[in-house]
């Protein structure tokens, strides 16, 4: 494989908070197009290794390459009700925010802006306050701000969490096309893998801040996790779902798991 | 009396107190108004509240020393700014702990220094116009100073106001496009503390803060993109000194010989244009609306 070509690797990455490592040497690399999940629950990692790739928290060993721009959405983003600004406010300061002075009208800015708030679907509601709009529509509007400058690689941290099935399906759709008709690679946080498998040419799996990484058939599989989790884990694959499950009472579970039980599917 | 005077007492605009004070006012408001948008954003109103308390320590030196109370706001609204800054407290309890702690302390040092005041010069007057504003008895002479301090406070907000926006939006976004948001965060307090500076000076130290939140608040009610904000709030800042001038100058008809504090009418406006502004805002209760 040719290191020129990968969007990312991360190798032999270690960071530690004071008292606490939190993640220990891990590898992987990310090539054009991918789509690769990072999975791992609550604790695990996952926004401390998206913020070392981002250079925002220093690695205590171990080194990022990067080929070429780098998109983020961060985790959960409350904006204010009173926030005074329209979605198409905040995609255009996707472009220009880190500027000095006062931003001059500009028909190129504009026609940017337009472009992405299309790409996204986010036309709809461009001209409305970002604070009035539902949990999906503002992932679409932090997603368009990060992809505004046309980034090589694009980070999401958790951006499935707390929407409704259908804005989560729209969402990884998608990622999915900015992937496959533009090659961005992708790395998108989760705690639940599920909603991700039908895109996800890659798994990042976070535990015990070792990472298993490669396909996710080859990484998601019991004698993998068990040696990952320093345990038993059962992986169940039902109805088109994964589940992983511990072995142990239901509250020492280190979850990565689907925490709802399954539905049996009706048969008509 | 025709009803222009019932409005414009004789004398208004002849008047070079009147003049002078619709000259600073104006500023005063207008560069409160626009950095209060900002500081209404980012969740910072305690702070701003405390820098124009704490002002007021300055206010009671330059009484003290006999220089303009305009060097004493502004020497130490910085101080204090400063000060808050380097605590660097990120968790926004903490912050507003110190906060209340310095403002504890600021506050004290001032009932020290207005003791003195009185004592030394016996100008029981000093209190009165350090906390609560003496915008007719303001010199020509400060006008330019005054001017200065504002066209600072303008030029820094123009520089900055892409950066603060974004930080103001979301720090983690900021920093992730290489905005350097502590700095940022920095030169906001000190934006903020020229602007409680400017506003002392014309309604007091302690009343400045309304000048600085109440036309921010309210804007940002109404308008839904920044620009707007911003310059309904600087639109508000003036309605209301002016306002609170003119009614001030005309009150002096009402009870002969004796005018009521321009501060209370400058504040009573502000608290209008607030009450005003989120019933005209009044958006719909449904705001988190279906997926689209
Ligand atoms: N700034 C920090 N200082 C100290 N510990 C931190 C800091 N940020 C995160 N941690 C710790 O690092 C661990 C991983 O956190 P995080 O990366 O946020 O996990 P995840 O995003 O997977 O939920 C957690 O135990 C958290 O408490
Ligand atoms: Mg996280």
């Amino acid at each position: 494989m040719s290191t020129l070509t990968e969007t990312l690797n991360v190798s032999a990455l270690s960071v530690a908070f004071p008292g606490r490592q939190v993640l220990k040497d891990v590898s992987f690399s990310l090539m054009p197009g991918e789509v690769c999940g990072l999975i791992g629950s609550n604790g695990s990692g996952k926004t401390t290794l998206l913020r070392t790739i981002l250079g925002l928290q220093a690695a205590t060993s171990g080194a990022v390459h990067l080929n070429g721009a780098v998109g983020y959405v961060p985790q959960k983003i409350a904006f204010d009700m009173d926030m005074p600004l329209r979605a198409r406010d905040v995609v255009g300061l996707g472009l220009d925010g880190n500027r000095f002075g006062l931003p001059l009208p500009s028909l190129g800015k504009r026609r940017k802006v337009e472009a992405m708030l299309r790409a996204v679907g986010a036309e709809a509601f461009a001209d409305q306050r970002v604070g009035d709009l539902s949990g999906g529509q503002q992932q679409r509007v932090l997603i368009a701000h990060a992809m505004i400058r046309r980034p090589r690689l694009l980070l999401l941290d958790e951006p499935l969490a707390n929407l409704d099935v259908r804005a989560v399906a729209d969402i990884v759709g998608l990622l999915h096309r900015f992937a496959r008709d533009e090659g961005v690679t992708v790395l998108v946080s989760a705690h639940d893998m599920n909603p991700l498998l039908g895109v996800m040419d890659r798994i990042v799996y976070l535990a015990q801040g070792r990472a298993a990484t490669g396909k996710t058939e080859e990484v998601v599989r019991t004698e993998v996790l068990s040696r990952l989790y320093g345990h038993h884990i059962d992986v169940i694959r039902v109805h088109g779902r994964v589940l992983v499950i511990a072995a142990g009472a239901a509250d020492e579970i280190p979850i990565a798991i689907e925490k709802h039980p399954v539905h049996v599917c009706e048969i008509p | 009396m025709s009803f222009f005077n019932l409005i414009f007492a004789p004398g208004f605009f002849a008047s070079a107190p009147v003049q002078t004070a619709l000259v600073i006012g104006s500023a005063a408001a207008i560069v409160s108004a626009l950095i209060g948008v900002f500081t209404v954003l980012r969740g910072q109103s305690f702070a701003g509240h405390a820098l124009s308390d704490i002002s007021s320590a300055g206010g009671s030196v330059a009484f003290l020393l006999g220089i303009s109370a305009l060097w004493g706001f502004l020497g130490v609204a910085v101080l204090a700014a400063g000060a808050l800054e380097l605590a660097g407290l990120r968790r926004s309890k903490e912050r507003d702990l110190v906060t209340g702690i310095v403002l504890g302390a600021g506050l004290g040092l001032t009932a020290l220094l207005l003791h003195l005041d009185i004592g030394t010069r016996s100008s029981g007057g000093a209190a009165i116009s350090v906390m609560f504003g003496s915008i007719f008895a303001v010199p020509a002479s400060m006008i330019v100073p005054m001017l200065g301090v504002s066209g600072l406070a303008v030029l820094m907000m123009g520089l900055i106001y892409r950066p603060l926006l974004l930080t103001s939006l979301d720090p983690n976004l900021a920093s992730a496009q290489g905005v350097r948001v502590s700095s940022i965060g920095l030169l906001h307090l000190l934006i903020l503390s020229l602007a409680v500076t400017l506003s002392a000076m014309t309604i007091g130290a302690i009343l400045s803060t309304a000048l600085l939140i109440g036309p921010a608040a309210a804007a940002v009610q109404i308008a839904h993109r920044p620009g707007r904000a911003l310059l309904l709030a600087g639109l508000f800042g003036l309605i209301a000194t002016w306002g609170g001038v003119l009614l001030a100058y005309d009150s002096y008809t009402w009870t002969p010989g004796q005018a009521w504090p321009v501060s209370f009418f400058i504040t009573s406006l502000v608290s209008l244009i607030y009450v005003a502004a989120r019933l005209w805002a009044k958006r719909p209760v449904a705001r988190r609306t279906a997926e689209a």
